[in-house]
């Protein structure tokens, strides 16, 4: 049977929005059944996967910093990377370097790379399908 | 020939777009293709037997399938007992499901 790639292109800046969430949970359904998974990632999603995101403690609450434990976009990106490994499968995740410079996060995680619009229309060429999930 | 899936997350009692995204699918249907809709995050709400929602009652009346996000659905405290009929719980891996076959996805 032939290995599907798919492919989706995300906008939406961490923290804000449940799309995030949904596309995250897509992200691992697709690697669950071994496709490989392209990301492209455009606006505010190239901040999704930058290396100086940190967790900060909850005064209101009382909770320190290992305490509130606050998830960070980078960290998920950075489990999927490894859980794609284990399942044969690719993630490919690319951050528009327009977007990247107009906000000053081009310190990425390992194995997010920069990219340019081209490589948008390059991995829905090469994949099965492609799913854009656009900001409001 | 692939078929077209609409995934609608806006709530139907915020946003006229999600009217619209049900009359898409009837459109596409009407004109001879496959159609699927699915309801998640806030597109979920119109799911729940007793809410208004003249469009979605037009799209299950033209047997196009309609499947709401499972966890979506856990989320807002709706249970499966609790949907109309015509809809069914899918988990989100229905999404993928149809993008390997090919199929036509669009966002709103």
């Amino acid at each position: 049977m032939a290995k599907h790639t798919l492919t989706f292109v995300l906008m939406d800046a961490p923290f804000e929005s449940a799309r995030t969430t949904t596309a995250f949970r897509l992200l691992h359904a697709a690697l669950e059944r071994g496709y490989d998974v392209n990301v492209f990632a455009y606006e505010g999603a190239v901040a999704l996967s930058f290396a100086k995101q940190a967790q900060h403690p909850n005064a209101v609450h009382g909770r320190d910093v290992t305490q509130e434990d606050h998830p960070l976009s980078k960290n998920w990106i950075a489990a999927l990377i490894a859980h794609a490994r284990t399942r044969g499968a690719d993630l490919n995740w690319v951050n528009c370097g327009l977007c990247v410079d107009e906000r000053g996060v081009g310190e990425a995680i390992e194995g997010v790379r920069r990219g340019s619009p081209a490589d948008c229309w390059k991995m829905a060429q090469q994949s099965t399908a492609t799913l854009v999930i656009p900001t409001k | 020939m692939p078929g077209y899936l609409l995934i609608e997350s806006r709530d139907p009692f915020e946003s006229t777009g999600a009217a619209r995204t049900c009359e898409l699918a009837i459109q596409l249907r009407a004109a001879g293709h496959d159609v699927a809709l699915f309801l998640v995050q806030n597109g979920v709400l119109a799911v729940r037997s007793g809410a208004r929602r003249a469009e979605l009652d037009k799209v299950i009346g033209t047997k196009i399938e309609v499947l709401a996000d499972d966890f979506s659905l856990r989320e807002r405290g709706i249970a499966p007992a609790g949907l109309i009929g015509g809809v069914r719980a899918a988990p989100i891996d229905s999404i993928v499901e149809r993008m390997a076959a090919g199929w036509n996805t669009l966002w709103h």
